[in-house]
C-alpha cells in the first residue's frame, strides 16, 4: 500500500508530487497526461521567474522537475473511482485498482461536451476541441463553431483565416464575450452568426458532413466538415462520488485542501479555489502534499 | 536499423511540440511535417489515419494518432 496517491500530473498535481518526493513519501501519480492544461496554453507571461514561456515548454520543465524523483507512475490511465475503505482508500482505474493511506485529487478541468448524438463517433473526424491545434486541416471548407463566449469567439478568428465559411452557433440571444473580439467576428463577411440556435446532432459517415440545428423550433440541417467545441470546461471530479462539491462541481476544500473526507485532499483548478492560474494551482499541489504529509504522520 | 519516423504536426498544436520534444530526448530522428503549410500532405495524413487531428505519428507504417506515449514506444520499441 501507498503513503499517497496523487490524481492528476498538471501544475498543481506535479507540484504535489514534487513536495511529496522530498518528504520522502511512497506514492503514486496516475494521470492521463502531463502538464495539463498548462500544456495547452499558448503563451504564459504571469508564472514568477519567466518573463515568458510557452505552455509546451513549462509542461516540459514541470515533468523533467518531476521526473528527477523516484516515484511510481501510471500515464494514459483513467481513474473511474476512489473507494473510501477502514483507514485508506481503494483507486479503481480503467485497467487496475491500488491502494494508499491517503489521496490528493488534482484532475483539473476538462472541455465541456455538447451531449449530442455523433459527438463521440465524430471527435477528430471533424469535430474537434481545439482549434488552435486543428484548425489548419479545415483549410477553404465550411466550419461551424458552437458556443458564444471568448473560447468560441477565438476560434472562430483563427478559422476566418483558415476557412472559406464560419458558422457561429450561439444558443444564447447575442454573443457573449469581450466586446473587441466579438466586434471583428461580427464585422467578417466570412461569419454567419446564428443566435438563439441548438445544435443537436453532429452528421456525416466517415467524417463530419453537417450539423442538426434548432432554432425557433424549427429543426434544420447545416452543411459543413468541421465542427468545434468550445462551450467551456467542466471540473474532471466525476470519479470522486462521496466528495462534497459546489453546483459547477467543484470539489470544495478549506484553506489546507481538506475536503469532507479525512485522508482526501485536492488541488488546483479541480477545487472552488479562488481564480485558476498555473501558478495558484502549483501552489495549491504544495498546500496539498503538505497537508497529507501532517496528516500521514498523525496517524502513525 | 533504425526506424523511418514521420510527425504529421501544425505549429500552433501544443501536443505536436510535445511529441517532438519526446522524440529528440530520446534520439529519434524524424520527418516534421507541417500540414497548415501543405494541404497534399494534410489529405495524405488524413486519408492515412482516417481522422482529422494533429499530431499524427507514423513509424515504419504504423499509425498513432495524439501524443500516446505507450503505442509510440511500443512502436518504436524503446
Amino acid at each position: 500500500m501507498y503513503d499517497l496517491i496523487i490524481i492528476g500530473a498538471g501544475p498543481a498535481g506535479i507540484t504535489a508530487s514534487v513536495y511529496a518526493a522530498r518528504k520522502r513519501l511512497n506514492f503514486l501519480v496516475i494521470t492521463l497526461d502531463i502538464g495539463g492544461q498548462a500544456a495547452w496554453s499558448g503563451d504564459i507571461e504571469n508564472y514568477t521567474g519567466y518573463q515568458f514561456i510557452t505552455g509546451p515548454d513549462l509542461a516540459s520543465k514541470f515533468e523533467s522537475h518531476m521526473r528527477q524523483y523516484n516515484f511510481d507512475m501510471k500515464e494514459n490511465e483513467e481513474v473511474l473511482d476512489i473507494v473510501r475503505m477502514d483507514g485508506y482508500f481503494k483507486v479503481k482505474t480503467h485497467k487496475s485498482e491500488y491502494e494508499a493511506k491517503a489521496v490528493i485529487v488534482a484532475s483539473g478541468k476538462v472541455s465541456r461536451e455538447l451531449g449530442v448524438p455523433g459527438e463521440k463517433e465524430f471527435k477528430h473526424k471533424g469535430l474537434s476541441y481545439c482549434a488552435t491545434c486543428d484548425g489548419p486541416l479545415f483549410n477553404n471548407k465550411d466550419v461551424a463553431v458552437v458556443g458564444g463566449g471568448n473560447s468560441a469567439l477565438d476560434a472562430a478568428l483563427q478559422m476566418i483565416r483558415i476557412a472559406r465559411r464560419v458558422y457561429m452557433i450561439n444558443i444564447n440571444p447575442s454573443l457573449g464575450g469581450d466586446t473587441i473580439l466579438r466586434e471583428k467576428v461580427e464585422r467578417d463577411s466570412k461569419v454567419t452568426v446564428l443566435n438563439n440556435t441548438r445544435t443537436t446532432a453532429i452528421l456525416g459517415d466517415k467524417m463530419i458532413t453537417g450539423i442538426k440545428i434548432l432554432r425557433a423550433d424549427k429543426e434544420d440541417d447545416l452543411a459543413v466538415q468541421g465542427v468545434f467545441v468550445e462551450i467551456g470546461l467542466i471540473p474532471n471530479s466525476g470519479f470522486a462520488k462521496g466528495v462534497e462539491k459546489n453546483k459547477y462541481g467543484e470539489i470544495i476544500v478549506n484553506c489546507r485542501n481538506e475536503t469532507n473526507i479525512p485522508g482526501l485532499f485536492a488541488a488546483g483548478d479541480v477545487t472552488d479555489v479562488h481564480e485558476k492560474q498555473i501558478v495558484i494551482a502549483a501552489g495549491e499541489g504544495s498546500k496539498a502534499a503538505l497537508s497529507a504529509f501532517k496528516y500521514l504522520n498523525q496517524r502513525r | 536499423m533504425e526506424k523511418k519516423v514521420t510527425v504529421y504536426s501544425t505549429p500552433t498544436c501544443p501536443f505536436c511540440i510535445r511529441v517532438k520534444q519526446f522524440l529528440k530526448e530520446n534520439n529519434i530522428r524524424f520527418e516534421d511535417i507541417d500540414v497548415s503549410a501543405d494541404s497534399e500532405k494534410a489529405d495524405e495524413m488524413i486519408k492515412k489515419s482516417g481522422q482529422m487531428g494533429v499530431p499524427v505519428i507514423e513509424i515504419e507504417g504504423d499509425i498513432v494518432v495524439g501524443f500516446d506515449k505507450d503505442k509510440i514506444k511500443e512502436s518504436l520499441g524503446i
